[in-house]
């Protein structure tokens, strides 16, 4: 086997290379922190920064007391006067602490200020459910912030690209902020070596197909690619789009396979009113694509409640392959 | 020999405190113990999922704080919040089955550990927010202050929580308008893996209180006396109008923060150390020593705890789950406008 090959075969969990893209930010960039609530030798809530404390030590990898407002604030304040902070949310949940220093100061300050400074900031945010944790640590809010000009918000579903995304981010100079579906830290797939980039705004086409398009994020994307898989020898050639960002979106790739297949379906955990969904469809009915539409959009989101403890509750409020291979057939078959 | 009611050697609770409900105490301090032993035994089992976060340990802190409360009080509670519920007198059985996720739970199996609840007892909740039952816990005392019931809140949270912004502004509003509330830090030396030297400016968060102008004291929160003393001191100071207080009881908790805790920002000196200080051990020795109860009655009064939640168990494993078709319901109120 040649190294080539070898490189190409290593896998690593999402845990994993979102570990290695910060080791490799903090080895070549001395301006790079993290800050977050037991990052150092807990090693994070879901063991993601895992040992870099030992590596870095306690100045660069820094436990902040738990106060969320406070660190965000300070992760901003030092994003715009020369360091390059990755902050940790030890759950998305807890940003709704933050949300002043996220909405108010760190998305708007360069406009406010008439583009005279930038705010090179990433953010991190466990996200969603399927783990028993109940209403306050299981949402899906990824849309609160996609709604806000000024900040860039992505989805990576594969270690691959959480990888990419994390060093473009870094390159960025804006704040992006970044949701890991919990489900996927521990998944397994292919990361390259070394510096790459995988760049925010673009989405990727997971599977072609001809018959229905399917734009999925995060989770998502791998219950779209299974439903898929059941759905091609039945004749329904599925196309799964993965967005990977939900701002700025990238509606090139959404319009074309939706002008090629004619058939749209959304599949997202947020809560589906005023969700990511919403947007994509709005995106499609304003577009030339419509015209290529031979039936509704169907979107597929999160229930209209919290998060329920009672895991079969909890499963039942987020869209699962049944779900969307009963949509499918539905609009393949013209039943919707 | 002197009156045990006046003699100040003998210790605050003995004096005031009725032989039944010392007796009481020691056999809830008795039913937390066996609800986290057997909270834990389900989780081993798989019969629970998601995390859970015990409180062995810290018994005397959650039932020496309740002590002077009556249904009327309220209390705020925290993700470490199954022994204040046991304290405030919640039902046994329906604590278990709330953590099954079972209907009959006192959420009906939608809130889990971290949100029992309980309020036809004055425990307006668990919370899985740091920090979230503190203005809660102002507002509550604000209601009781406008509507005039002379009810007394106490707000229980953990050290990690006084790091919180919601901490500082909640104590400064309480005491700005004199409310009804009691401040209970239980200082168990960690938020998660990060210790106070390590997150706080100050040495003991009861110097805290002096910023917001309210009396703060520190105690031994294994000690059930001591905690009884302090809390109820400020519990009637608050009850004469006075306003608010900062009690810091120092406890310890034996198990790791949660089921994924690898313990590895303390040492197994320290633990083996506090639990050398086990608080239900003093407690009995407590009783004990005066008479109140022999060895054996100790013995005793443990064993029907361990039934109790033997029974609880059965109660909640025997529970029907909620209705899939219901996953939405309780959101709004049922009838109002949406
Ligand atoms: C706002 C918020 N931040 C972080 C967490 C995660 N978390 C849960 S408990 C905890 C530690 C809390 O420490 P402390 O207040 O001392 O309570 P203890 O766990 O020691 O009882 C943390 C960081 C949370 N639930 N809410
Ligand atoms: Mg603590």
């Amino acid at each position: 086997m040649n190294a080539q090959t070898r490189t190409e075969m290593r896998e690593l969990s999402y845990a994993e290379a979102i570990r290695e893209a910060m080791d490799i930010a903090l080895a070549s960039d001395d301006r790079v922190i993290l800050m977050g609530e037991d990052i150092g030798v807990y090693g994070g809530a879901f063991q993601v920064t895992g040992d870099l404390v030992e590596k870095y030590g306690t100045d660069r990898v820094m436990d902040t007391p738990i106060s969320e407002l406070g660190g965000a604030g300070v992760a901003v304040g030092a994003a715009l006067t020369g360091l390059k902070p990755i902050f940790e949310f030890q759950f998305s949940d807890f940003a709704a602490l933050a949300m002043e220093q996220i909405v108010n100061q760190a998305a708007k300050v360069r406009y406010m200020l008439g583009g005279s400074v930038s705010v090179p900031l990433v953010m991190r945010f466990p996200a969603g459910s399927g783990t028993g944790a109940a209403a306050q640590h299981s949402q899906s809010i990824e849309a609160w912030l996609g709604h806000v000009p000024g900040l860039k918000v992505v989805q990576p579903s594969t270690p691959e690209d959480v990888k990419g995304m994390l060093l473009a981010a870094l390159e960025d100079p804006d704040p992006v902020m970044i949701f890991e579906h919990k489900i996927l830290y521990k998944m397994k797939g292919h990361v390259p070596e070394g510096h790459y980039t995988t760049p925010i705004g673009k989405a990727a086409i997971r599977r072609a197909g001809k018959d229905l398009t399917i734009v999925a994020t995060s989770l998502m994307v791998h219950k779209a690619l299974a439903a898929a898989e059941t759905l091609g020898p039945e004749g329904i050639d599925v196309e799964v789009i993965d967005l990977r960002t939900i701002r700025p979106m990238d509606r090139e790739t959404v319009l074309a396979s939706v002008r090629k297949t004619g058939r749209l379906i959304c599949v997202y955990e947020g809560v589906k009113t005023l969700g990511v969904g919403a947007e994509i469809s709005a995106m499609v009915a304003e577009s030339d694509a419509f015209d290529f539409l031979d039936a509704p959009i169907v979107r597929l989101g999160g229930a209209e409640c919290p998060i329920p403890y009672n895991p079969e509750l909890e499963k039942a409020v987020v869209p699962q392959v049944p779900d969307i291979l009963d949509a499918a057939r539905n609009l393949a078959e013209g039943r919707i | 020999m002197a009156d045990a009611a006046t003699d100040t050697n003998t210790p605050y609770a003995i004096r005031t405190y009725s032989p039944q409900r010392l007796k009481d105490a020691l056999h809830k301090m008795f039913l937390i113990r066996k609800f986290e032993e057997g909270a834990e035994d389900s989780y081993t089992r798989g019969l629970i999922h998601g995390t859970m976060h015990l409180s062995i340990g810290q018994e005397a802190s959650a039932v020496g704080s309740c002590m002077s409360l009556s249904d009327e009080d309220k209390i705020t509670s925290t993700h470490r919040g199954h022994g204040h519920c046991v304290a405030k007198d919640a039902d046994l059985g329906k604590m278990f089955a709330e953590f099954f996720g079972k209907e009959t739970g006192y959420c009906k199996g939608r809130g889990g550990s971290m949100h029992i609840a309980d309020p036809s007892r004055g425990n307006l909740g668990a919370n899985g927010i740091v920090g979230g039952g503190l203005p809660i816990a102002v507002g509550a005392a604000l209601s009781a202050k406008r509507l005039g019931t002379g009810a007394v809140t106490v707000c229980f949270f953990g050290d990690g929580a006084n790091n919180e912004g919601a901490f500082h502004e909640s104590l400064n509003m309480a005491a700005v308008w004199k409310l009804p509330v009691v401040f209970v830090c239980e200082n168990n030396r960690y938020g998660m893996s990060t210790s106070t030297a390590r997150s706080t400016a100050v040495k003991q968060i009861a110097e805290r209180a002096a910023a917001y102008s309210m009396p703060g004291v520190t105690v031994d929160g294994n000690d059930f006396s001591a905690v009884t003393e302090a809390v109820d001191a400020a519990v009637a100071r608050a009850r004469r109008g006075e306003g608010p207080s900062l009690v810091e009881n120092m406890t310890y908790r034996w198990r790791g923060h949660s089921k994924s805790d690898r313990n590895r920002y303390r040492t197994k000196e320290e633990i083996a150390e506090w639990m050398e200080r086990d608080p239900i051990v003093a407690m009995s020795k407590l009783l004990v020593d005066h008479k109140i109860l022999t060895e054996a009655e100790v013995g005793a009064l443990e064993e029907d705890a361990a039934r109790i939640i033997r029974e609880a168990i059965d109660f909640a494993a025997a529970s029907p789950d909620p209705k899939i078709e219901e996953a939405t319901r309780d959101v709004y109120t049922e009838g109002a406008a949406a």
